[in-house]
């Protein structure tokens, strides 16, 4: 019986099954111990380390859903990484608003900062689109560093900290970055379950044949801008937070555009496992590596630039091959009647 | 006065900026590639001639020789083992390839060469100037002006009158009808490449010897290598030209009005070009 004969009662469609949940029972279990392990395992130090990867997940997973989804690259999301850690330190410091409450504005504010952006850069298309972001990117950079009240080029330090002791503070940073992690990811696992979470996944696939299935492909793709954009801005905020000092430099520095498309591109570009996998990875190499300063950069470039040839879909597309999902995107159907030929065909 | 002057300047930093430009132009143009490592190439070539003329003891300007031809290998090189494998995946993956291309540029130059900031010596031409009135024209900026013109008139010839140039316009037309005449197809794009990153060793030779560069710089290189292109238009050369004249007239002119200003006037330049002509001041006005 050849497949093309199937009627619909014949196909058993699943979405999920057995490997979602055993990957989400593992993937719970690592948060329940992230959440608990402050209390018996960890040093502050390494609490605090903890946050940067935290923040590295945010960035990548919101970076994903723009590039991977959305088929924008851009290199200038520094711009609201920037905006994110200036904007939560005159949150905090000058109107006053409790950290937490300061973090999310923070993102917030950068999301709304991406909509007049996005009218301005969406008319540059690809590689253009790309290195317009940068532009903004540094026009951000040059704005913020002669404004005044923003410490011109040494930067801002934040002083609502100022009084509360180091195990409250550190705590506290790093609840909020554990929490607005796993918020991040859900609410993209939950977006790309949603009607435009398909018309994304289409957009992915071949952008021009989405417009034609009248996939509201512009649309679609500034929503994932401005969501990106308030994804960077939170992660901003926490690492200026966690830092405790914010830089024009350091906060609007392009190294870290290499580091989301590293996190993206080596653990899989268009997933929602992909850049987890991938921001676990390069924290532990950047823990591991970082004595080693240039040559390991030099190293990651060679990584990705292999990846990008030789395994597209990253490291993740290695080990699931489009057939297993901890987050059930996309539908697998099988022939019911012949479960002999049991063979699977994938359909996002 | 001070405001013709800054005119007049600005008009002079923009022949170096239409000439970091072209090559980027030119990739764009032929295979819709935007390189990303087009600024820290343009870096590595200054500093291999540096190189060059501290080993050597050569005079600066003979280096180019060396670092021209060298550039355009590792151009064609990087063309036949990167970029056309990448084309191949998407329009995604030349941009990432690139990228990873600029971050181990950048990495490897610091390692060898440290992040101090260097200079190429070019003596006594460096402070060399004509007087016209009151106002003062550097020689060296005027040479960069002229080869600028130069380089992207060449570029123009060499395009629309040659054999190569009219297979590559072809393959940039239609790259599978192109195959089908008997043009190999990754040899063309190679060697626009290499054309390319040719003309973009000169630039960085020229950029080396009229200011201080360490291995960030290829960053700047490329923003405004980049929006030369865009304010003159895609996929011109002569816009290009036209765009770096832009670019370097606003740098000097928002200096002029307060120092911290002249980079970001570039930028704010761009952005109104951006939302008033997106096309670019002279799109598609020659084939390239």
């Amino acid at each position: 019986m050849s497949t093309s004969t199937l009627a619909p009662q014949d196909l058993k469609v699943v979405r999920g099954g057995w490997p979602s949940l055993a990957g989400g029972g593992v993937l719970t279990a690592i948060v329940v111990f992230l959440a608990a392990a402050p209390w018996f395992v960890f040093s502050p130090g390494d609490v605090t380390n903890l946050v940067t990867l935290f923040a590295l997940i945010i960035l990548g997973t919101t970076w994903n859903l723009m590039a991977g989804y959305g088929g924008l690259v851009s290199i200038g999301q520094q711009a609201f990484i920037g905006a994110g850690g200036y904007g939560v330190i005159k949150l905090a410091d000058v109107v006053g608003l409790p950290i937490p409450v300061a973090v999310v504005a923070a993102g917030l504010v950068c999301a709304a900062l991406a909509v007049p952006t996005s009218f301005l850069l969406f008319r540059l298309v690809g590689g253009y689109f790309a290195i317009g972001t940068w532009v903004v990117a540094e026009v951000f950079k040059l704005v913020t560093q002669e404004l005044p009240g923003f410490g011109g080029g040494s930067g801002l330090s934040l002083t609502a900290f100022q009084g509360v002791d180091r195990v409250t503070r550190i705590a506290t940073v790093y609840y909020l970055a554990l929490v607005l992690a796993v918020l991040v990811v859900l609410a993209t696992y939950v977006l790309m379950r949603s009607r435009v979470g398909l018309g994304l996944t289409a957009i992915r696939d071949d952008a021009v044949a989405a417009a034609s299935l009248g996939v509201a492909v512009r649309r679609s793709q500034r929503l994932v801008y401005v969501a990106a954009s308030g994804g960077a801005g939170l992660a901003g905020a926490l690492i200026a937070v966690n830092g405790l000092r914010v830089s024009p430099d350091s906060m609007f520095s392009v190294q870290y555009t290499a580091f989301m498309i590293f996190i993206v591109v080596i653990g899989g570009l268009g997933t929602i496992e992909g850049p987890i996998l991938g921001a676990v990875i390069f924290f532990a190499l950047q823990q591991l590596l970082d004595s080693y300063g240039t040559w390991y950069l030099i190293a990651l470039g060679a990584v990705a630039i292999a990846v990008v040839l030789l395994a597209p879909r990253g490291l993740w597309g290695l080990v699931a091959r489009g057939r297993y999902e901890v987050f059930p995107v996309g539908h697998q159907v099988y022939p019911q009647a012949s479960p002999q030929r049991a063979q699977s065909v994938d359909f996002d | 006065m001070d405001w013709i002057n800054a005119v007049l300047q600005g008009l002079l930093l923009g022949g170096q900026y239409a000439l970091l430009a072209c090559g980027l132009s030119l990739i764009f143009g032929v295979m819709r590639i935007v390189n990303l490592a087009h600024g820290i190439l343009a870096v590595a070539a200054a500093y291999l001639a540096l190189w060059l003329a501290q080993q050597t003891g050569m005079p600066s300007f003979l280096t180019l020789v060396v670092v021209i031809p060298v550039l355009a290998t590792v151009g064609y090189a990087i063309q036949r083992g990167l970029f056309n494998a990448a084309l191949r995946h998407g329009e995604l993956s030349p941009l990432l390839v690139s990228f990873g291309l600029a971050v181990i540029g950048a990495n490897l130059l610091q390692e060898i060469f440290t992040a101090d900031s260097r200079k190429i010596s070019i003596g006594d031409l460096s402070t060399a100037s004509v007087e016209l009135g009151q106002l003062r024209l550097g020689v060296f900026s005027l040479i960069t002006l002229v080869v600028a013109v130069a380089v992207i008139v060449g570029l123009q010839l060499y395009l629309s009158h040659t054999r190569i140039g009219r297979a590559m316009r072809a393959t940039k037309d239609d790259p599978e009808a192109a195959t089908l005449m008997g043009i190999d197809e990754r040899h063309m794009y190679a060697l626009a490449t290499a054309i390319a990153i040719g003309t973009v060793a000169l630039a960085g030779v020229f950029l080396g010897m009229s200011t201080q560069f360490s291995p960030t710089y290829g960053d700047l290189v490329l923003i405004f290598a980049f929006e030369a292109v865009i304010i003159g238009g895609l996929g011109s050369l002569w816009g290009t030209l036209l765009g770096g004249l832009v670019l370097g007239v606003a740098q000097t002119v928002g200096a002029q009005i307060d120092p911290a200003y002249g980079v970001l006037a570039g930028h704010l330049v761009f952005l109104v070009v951006l939302l008033f002509r997106p096309q670019g001041l002279l799109p598609k006005a020659v084939v390239a």
